[in-house]
């Protein structure tokens, strides 16, 4: 009913209308808040955190949640508060950049594979298949073993493994719209295959994109965690989320609960409001949702 | 004939975020039994929303404001689900304009058809399959019982339209709602569907109401005709009296603007374009657009007046050309 | 001379998959889906050339091979004495200015991201050498004489109706001043009330450009009043050819006399000749031999088995049938 229904020319979207349809999903809204205050904390921390991030005080080691330390020291007396806020800095940036990286990387290469069609479509997938068919976490481990632990080898692993989904996913989105008659009509008018691929369609797979990427954001950064905790990734005494996890979990059996808790809860509250932010990304980009409802 | 359908003040509107539309705007209609009506409108005059009013299938974010709709005496609005769920399949069925998708794809048509006479006609399989294929043969599909194993994607558009008819012909309904039955078909294949719908109507006795914007689809198969604009009726008549005696400004500016094969003519565009339906505003949704147009239109909406027996027009100012001739 | 020659046109579409694989293994030739089996006809400057017929008949094949969005199998298609069915697509682009299409489904045909302006000036911009502020001129008069107003110029395709997106539709293909024009459905998808406005918009472009247009249509009743000329195609070839008046007054190939009668009249006492096919349009695969109407033709005669011959043309009029 909803096609035939209400046919009248709807206005354009005006800012309450955006705003109501955020509303109605006060969760992820929540969500994108919560990532709002993470970045704002890490690109602020030096003036936020309470104390310098490496700073030791053997006097104040392994020291339980107090209102010195809201959540309490470590092995070396370092503020753990501080550390997460620090860490937030290198696990967003790293996250981000190979996300980015993979998105670009992807979206180009899957949009030529998919507007070409045909044999290139056969021969470049297979690949692609070969690397998704790969676990992604041991992939990333085997890539960052070869390439080196370094900042930028954890991002580089990353992405290579993010790549493939949005190779496939643009790929699938350009076989079917370069079938669309605007495609056609930008032919018709002239356009050079790249203008066609660049200005006509690729910018029209761009709404799954976004949600893929804001989910794959909370991916990265687990993976990310998982390969520092494992010792493959960042190194300590570097404060990042997977290093304190890891650094944590050899404290549990000692009872210093706080040092294996926080910095996970760090990581699980993050994910868990990138993937709240994905899903709504999804229902606000729906084009079913558009206009009406 | 008797009354078999009776809807009486119907409002239908749909909720959307920039306000609401108001689809249907206090309609009346009549169908008599074993009748052809045509409900004739451009897209976004409310004629599948009264024919899913009709099947009480308006679901949220529409909603019937007012009205009812009563069919043989009995008020639709007062049943039950699953009061309403037996006089839908049974007594009350639907073609609609998408018969590849209104089928089921993993089901063979048969089976679909088979299936209908088990659940309504409580017979055994072997009587239902023998009755499925009488039904596929009476909607002329060529080699029933080799098209009964057959999928919906396996047959062509006309062939799926068909095996509609014989679904909604499968439980002998005293009601047809055929919503649009031949968009999207080739016009012979459409011409073929219009002749079996009204053929099958008058041997089965079966009243249609048949929903379409192509007059020449009413002309020709129609008994009687309702003309809605903008979720009004704005006229109601039997057919040749709608054609050659119109009433209405609109429905004389719809005949107009149409070209025709059977003879040559000048087209005339009806002007302007059908009124947003998000609070519109009171009095007729013509008035804009409409040539005979007073400012008592825009002010209150005329009513449904007779001007013969059967033949019932809103306008007033066909009303004060009719009282001004005498 | 015509602007538009097409002959013998042919486009093949190769069948994929199992079919062609067995067809491969047996040394076979390729299997294919004839959609246009042998198409000729020429377009006059200034005329209106309809192509009719029913879904599948591959009218819209012959549109897609005229703009060069398909490689034809074989024929030859002449642009104002240029022959463009083998051009490669460097050679076709400064040709695409004077040959447009207006596409059947306003809204997949306009991209959903971009404004009309955009996409009215985008023709402007790959083929004149127009600066930015003639090119906006331009736009907004285009836009004007397809009767948008210059406050929708900016809006989206979302934001405009059906009949306003194919009045962008129109302004796109008109922007570069074309001589040619391939109509592929351009009222099918609209409301009654908005086609007869298209139309007449079509018809006053036409006559004030002196624009050629090229059909394409499935609705008779639209196409007797906007072609000067009518050509029947049924399972790609062009079983009838004739001035329109001709041919809505007496149809000569069986095809046409049942096209026409089956169109719904608005006139409840309307007597028209009842001409029924048999069945339905055979798929391309298996195409009869020998006349392609051949098993649904209500005067069919054994001649009708033999080999199709090339239509008679007499009097102006072309119509591929035996009985004839």
């Amino acid at each position: 009913m909803q096609t035939s229904a209400p046919l009248a020319p709807l206005p354009p979207p005006s800012p309450s209308l955006v705003w109501r349809r955020i509303r109605r999903n006060p969760l992820s809204f929540g969500a994108l808040c919560v990532i709002g205050l993470i970045a704002l904390a890490a690109i602020f921390a030096p003036w936020i955190a309470p104390y310098p991030p490496d700073a030791t005080d053997a006097a104040a080691a392994l020291q339980s949640v107090s209102w010195r330390h809201p959540l309490g020291t470590d092995l070396y007396g370092r503020d753990q508060l501080s550390r997460i806020i620090f860490a937030a800095r290198i696990d967003l940036s790293v996250a981000f950049a190979a996300t980015a990286a993979a998105v670009v990387i992807g979206s180009l290469l899957g949009a030529i594979i998919g507007y070409r069609g045909g044999w290139v479509d056969h021969i470049a997938m297979r690949p692609v298949d070969a690397i998704m068919a790969f676990p992604a976490f041991v992939l990333a481990m085997g890539i960052t073993a070869a390439l080196g632990n370094s900042t930028v080898n954890v991002a580089i692993a990353i992405s290579i493994t993010q790549v493939p989904s949005y190779l496939r996913l643009i790929r699938g989105e350009m076989l079917r719209i370069r079938e669309m008659e605007y495609a056609d009509a930008a032919r018709t008018v002239g356009n050079p295959t790249w203008r066609i691929v660049l200005i006509h369609l690729l910018p029209n797979c761009m709404p799954p994109l976004i949600v893929q990427a804001t989910l794959a954001m909370g991916f990265a950064l687990l993976t990310m965690a998982a390969l520092s905790f494992i010792g493959l990734g960042i190194q300590p005494p570097q404060s990042e989320w997977g290093v304190m996890t890891a650094e944590g979990a050899s404290q549990i059996v000692t009872g210093e609960w706080w040092l294996f808790l926080f910095p996970g809860l760090a990581i699980m509250i993050t994910v868990l409001a990138f993937n709240l932010v994905g899903d709504g990304l999804r229902d606000f980009l729906d084009p079913r949702m558009r206009g009406i409802r | 004939m008797s009354d078999l359908l009776e809807i009486a003040d119907l409002t239908v509107s749909f909720d959307s975020d920039a306000g609401e539309i108001q689809a249907v705007d206090h309609i009346s209609l009549t169908i008599r039994a074993g009748e052809v009506v045509g409900l004739v409108g451009e897209s976004g005059s409310g004629k599948s929303v009264t024919a899913f009013a009709i099947l009480r299938l308006i679901r949220r974010p529409g909603r019937v404001k007012s009205g009812t709709i009563r069919f043989n005496g009995v008020d639709l609005g007062t049943l039950s689900e699953e009061e309403m769920r037996q006089i839908r399949g049974a007594k009350i069925a639907l073609i609609s304009q998408s018969p590849r998708t209104a089928l089921n794809p993993v089901i063979t048509v048969g089976r679909q058809i088979a299936r209908l006479f088990e659940l309504h006609g409580g017979l055994s399989a072997r009587d239902a399959h023998r009755r499925m294929l009488e039904m596929l043969s009476l909607v002329r599909i060529p080699d029933p019982a080799k098209r009964a194993g057959q999928y919906a994607h396996q047959l062509s558009g006309g062939m799926c339209q068909r095996v509609m008819i014989a679904m909604a012909l499968a439980t002998s309904p005293q009601l047809l709602i055929a919503d649009e039955p031949t968009t999207g078909l080739d016009v012979s294949i459409a011409a073929r569907i219009l002749d079996l719908l009204r053929e099958l109507g008058a041997k089965t006795g079966a009243a249609i109401l048949l929903i379409t914007h192509d007059l020449g689809v009413v002309a020709e198969t129609a008994d009687r005709v309702v003309v809605m604009h903008a979720g009004q009726v704005v006229e109601s008549a039997p057919v040749r009296t709608l054609f050659h005696q119109p009433a209405h400004p609109y429905t004389r500016a719809l005949v107009r603007s149409i070209p025709r094969v059977d003879r040559t003519v000048t087209m005339e565009p009806i002007p302007g374009a059908v009124p947003s339906l998000l609070d519109p505003p009171p009095g007729c949704r013509y008035a804009e657009r409409c040539g005979w147009v007073s400012e008592r239109c825009r002010i209150a909406r005329p009513p449904l007046t007779r001007v013969v027996a059967d033949h019932e027009v809103a306008c007033y100012g066909f009303e004060e050309r009719r009282d001004a001739a005498g | 001379m015509p602007l538009v020659e097409v002959r013998e046109l042919q486009m093949h579409f190769p069948l994929g998959g199992l079919p062609a694989l067995l067809a491969r293994l047996r040394g076979l030739p390729a299997p294919v889906v004839r959609a246009v089996q042998s198409v000729s006809f020429d377009v006059a400057p200034g005329e209106t050339l309809a192509l009719v017929g029913e879904s599948g008949c591959g009218k819209s094949t012959v549109a897609r091979c005229l703009l060069r969005l398909l490689d034809p199998t074989a024929g030859s298609i002449r642009y104002d004495g240029t022959e463009i069915a083998t051009l490669d697509s460097d050679a076709m682009q400064p040709l695409r200015r004077n040959i447009q299409m207006v596409f059947q489904d306003p809204t997949a045909s306009l991209n959903p991201r971009l404004t009309a302006r955009r996409m009215v000036e985008e023709a402007l911009l790959l083929h004149t050498a127009l600066d930015a502020a003639d090119r906006r001129a331009r736009v907004d008069g285009v836009l004007e004489e397809v009767g948008l107003g210059r406050e929708l110029a900016d809006r989206h395709p979302h934001e405009l109706s059906g009949g306003q997106r194919q009045r962008v539709n129109i302004a796109r293909a008109i922007a570069t001043n074309p001589r040619f024009v391939v109509l592929d459905e351009p009222t099918s998808a609209l409301d009654v009330s908005l086609r007869s406005r298209i139309i007449l918009l079509l018809e006053s472009l036409r006559a004030r450009h002196g624009l050629s247009y090229l059909f394409i249509s499935h609705d008779l009743a639209t196409v007797k009043y906007l072609a000067g000329r009518v050509a029947v195609m049924y399972l790609g070839v062009i079983v009838e050819l004739a001035e329109t008046g001709e041919l809505f007054a007496r149809p000569l190939h069986p095809y046409t006399r049942a096209l026409i009668a089956a169109v719904p009249v608005p006139d409840p006492d309307s007597q028209r000749e009842r001409f029924v096919l048999e069945g339905e349009i055979p798929s391309p695969m298996e195409l009869p031999s020998g006349c392609p109407l051949r098993g649904r033709c209500p005067i069919e005669q054994p001649v009708c088995a033999e080999p199709r011959r090339s239509g008679k043309s007499r009097l102006g009029r072309y119509v591929a049938c035996h009985r004839v």
